[in-house]
């Protein structure tokens, strides 16, 4: 099996959805690239490059570059959804989402609710995701965990190539609106990913690691960084379950549960600031349903409660590394 | 352009039961029947009816909070509509959505919608997927003079333009956006201008005569339908009461609503003008009357009795599913 970065990844599926249903296209900034100037048409295929190579295979029909204009991409995806295409429209960075928070929340994400369930909306809102890139205060935000708390939009957050393939295919072929969140930083990570189309479902989260010790639940780019710190952990003489819920909304409350009741511990992670996030989620979750299972305080590893800075030192400082997540797990072994 | 006599009864019918229906709604608000901020679309008839009969279940509209004259217009359920408005189970959304999101996708009604300007990006969503699809569709977003401020009016012209979808914008001009005028609100002198420099055309009309929105309308219609690009409509024509069902209304002159009512009815107007070209009898717009008084009697008095939601509905259809199919 052939390794494929994540954005490789996350193109071939795109790619692949196309080809196999013509309702599908790809529509946001730059997504084709080069239009109504003298360069190439499509040569620039997104900003991360992940619809690379679309406008040439199915052309400007089905590869759609709009005007700097968020509202009126996500509204144009919504109403081609709701009469019965399925968009992909990509909002480049998810910090954006403070411009067109109204067509994703108020409109697409209601409209079959509010209809009495006589609708679907089967679009998908693609974003660069998170921190890592000294993108400071408007470009680096991680915004998924303030979209969970909307019903009726589902959430994706994958941490791997593999993954990301599996859930992009499996958010086309969904009926709900899908907010899939790609951490720009795993951009260029690669893993084994095959070349034939394959769905992962949501709600079912990837036990990354199993241990007896503790439960940690990542989020993301935390992923990776927890599984280091498992890893070193584990030399230690201390074993623990990784969890990767790998959607949102919906939460696989019953893995998380299940690998606490078993473990007594519970450490999550998330490079979101703390309040009101998933952490918080996470942890509101253990205390309540497996509270007597529990040998020690539940940990919470996150950004602090501030603004995304620039500079690389405060950066690293400010995005919870794998010594952090670490010393979470002993804190709560103590 | 001549309108065939079936098409003037049809038009005639459908003012009528949108007057009756906001009438009637605004009487049972008045006596607590219903519940929740209701807007009222009475007056304004001419307009979506004028816009709607140029318009097939498969060209769609999006409608505003303002919107059960654009619902009725298009051809929903009246019956299913005041089951909706009592927050009736057996309402045309379940009673999920009452007054403000009143929608039938069958019929090509993408949902009244509660945010201001939140419909025109929608609804280039919709033209676009027509174009996509090679198909002669068009699709119509109502939103009204306060609707033209909002930056996602602009954005969605704008793209409608750079896509050259078959969207129609039409803006209604009630004057009044909430409680405050046009001439404070709008900063330019002539909106038509500022919204033709988007890059397309737009064709006025009084929108208190039903064969002027309707000439205007089917100009624009024509015009996106034929793969041109958008158009845009401006219909100007005050409604008969607030923003919401009990505003006071301090902000009218003295006067004002009266002049409304008795020189820019939708209703008189179409009654002169037949009386005047002997097309249709008064005795059969009398017989439509009676027929739409029946029938919103009748969509009361089911609504009245119709099956209350239960409290596990509460969570049903947030989602078509939790897993996608594979």
């Amino acid at each position: 099996m052939a390794e494929k970065t994540m954005r490789d990844a996350i193109n071939e599926a795109l790619h692949q959805a196309m080809a196999e249903d013509e309702s599908v296209f790809v529509i946001g900034e730059d997504v084709a690239g080069a239009m109504g100037s003298d360069g190439d048409p499509g040569s620039v295929g997104g900003v991360f490059g992940v619809t690379g190579g679309i406008y040439k295979e199915f052309g400007a029909n089905r590869c759609i570059d709009t005007p700097i204009s968020e509202s009126a991409i996500v509204g144009a995806a919504a109403g081609a959804a709701l009469v019965g295409m399925r968009p992909v429209a990509e909002i480049m960075f998810a910090d954006f989402i403070g411009v067109c928070m109204d067509q994703i929340v108020n409109q697409m994400g209601k409209f079959r609710y509010m209809f009495g369930g006589k609708s679907t909306c089967p679009a998908v809102i693609r974003f660069a995701a998170g921190g890592g890139f000294s993108a400071a205060g408007q470009h680096s935000q991680a915004m998924y965990q303030v979209m969970t708390s909307f019903p009726g939009l589902k959430v994706v957050i994958p941490s791997n190539a593999y993954d990301a393939k599996g859930l992009m295919l499996s958010a086309i072929k969904d009926d709900d609106p899908v907010l899939f969140f790609e951490p720009k930083v795993l951009y260029q990570e690669a893993c084994e990913v095959p070349d034939e189309m394959y769905t992962i479902p949501f709600g079912e989260a990837n036990f990354v690691r199993e241990g007896d010790d503790c439960t940690v639940v990542a989020f993301g780019q935390m992923v990776p960084k927890a599984a280091q710190a498992i890893d070193a952990l584990a030399e230690e003489g201390i074993s623990c379950d990784l969890i990767d819920p790998r959607t949102s909304s919906p939460l696989d409350t019953g893995a998380i549960l299940e690998s606490v009741e078993a473990t007594g511990r519970l450490v999550v992670v998330d490079e979101a600031p703390p309040r009101c996030g998933l952490t918080a989620d996470v942890a509101a979750l253990a205390a309540d349903k497996a509270f007597t299972s529990l040998k020690g305080p539940i940990k919470q590893v996150c950004a602090p409660h501030s603004p995304t800075p620039f500079s690389p030192e405060l950066e690293a400082a400010y995005i919870p590394d794998a010594e952090k997540i670490k010393a979470a797990i002993k804190e709560t072994m103590a | 352009m001549a309108i065939p006599k079936e098409k003037l009864l049809q038009a005639y019918r459908q003012m009528k039961t949108i007057r009756e229906f906001e009438e009637r709604a605004h009487a049972e608000i008045m006596n607590g029947q219903i519940a929740g901020f209701t807007h009222l679309y009475t007056g304004q008839e001419a307009n979506a009816v004028g816009v709607c009969e140029h318009l097939s279940n498969e060209d769609t509209i999006i409608s505003t909070h303002r919107g059960h004259g654009h619902c009725i217009a298009k051809g929903a359920d009246v019956v299913g509509m005041m089951k909706e408005l009592w927050g009736s189970s057996e309402g045309l959304c379940k009673g999920k959505g009452g007054s403000m999101h009143i929608a039938d996708i069958d019929k090509g009604i993408l949902g009244a919608n509660g945010i201001v300007a939140g419909g025109p990006p929608i609804s280039v969503g919709s033209a676009l997927a027509a174009k996509i699809r090679g198909r002669d569709n068009v699709a119509v977003s109502f939103s009204g003079d306060g609707s033209v401020n909002q930056g996602t009016c602009f954005e969605a012209m704008n793209l409608a333009v750079v896509l050259k979808v078959p969207a129609v914008f039409v803006i209604e001009n009630n004057y009044y956006s909430e409680h405050t005028s046009i001439d404070y609100a709008v900063g330019c002198d002539d909106l038509k201008a500022r919204t033709e420099s988007f890059g397309f055309p737009v064709f006025v009309a009084d929108g208190s005569d039903f064969f002027d929105v309707y000439e205007a309308a089917g100009k624009a219609i024509e015009h996106a339908r034929a793969g041109n690009g958008p158009a845009g409509v401006f219909a100007e024509q005050g409604r008969y009461h607030g923003h919401f069902v009990g505003d006071p209304q301090t902000y009218r002159g003295e006067g004002e609503l009266d002049e409304l009512r008795e020189k820019y009815d939708c209703l008189k107007k179409f009654r002169a003008r037949m009386a005047d070209s002997s097309e249709v009898s008064s005795e059969e717009l009398d017989a439509i009357d009676s027929e739409v008084l029946a029938l919103i009697d009748r969509a009361v008095d089911e609504a009245r009795s119709a099956a209350r939601p239960t409290p596990e509905e509460v969570t049903r259809d947030v989602y078509v599913n939790y897993h996608a199919t594979a």
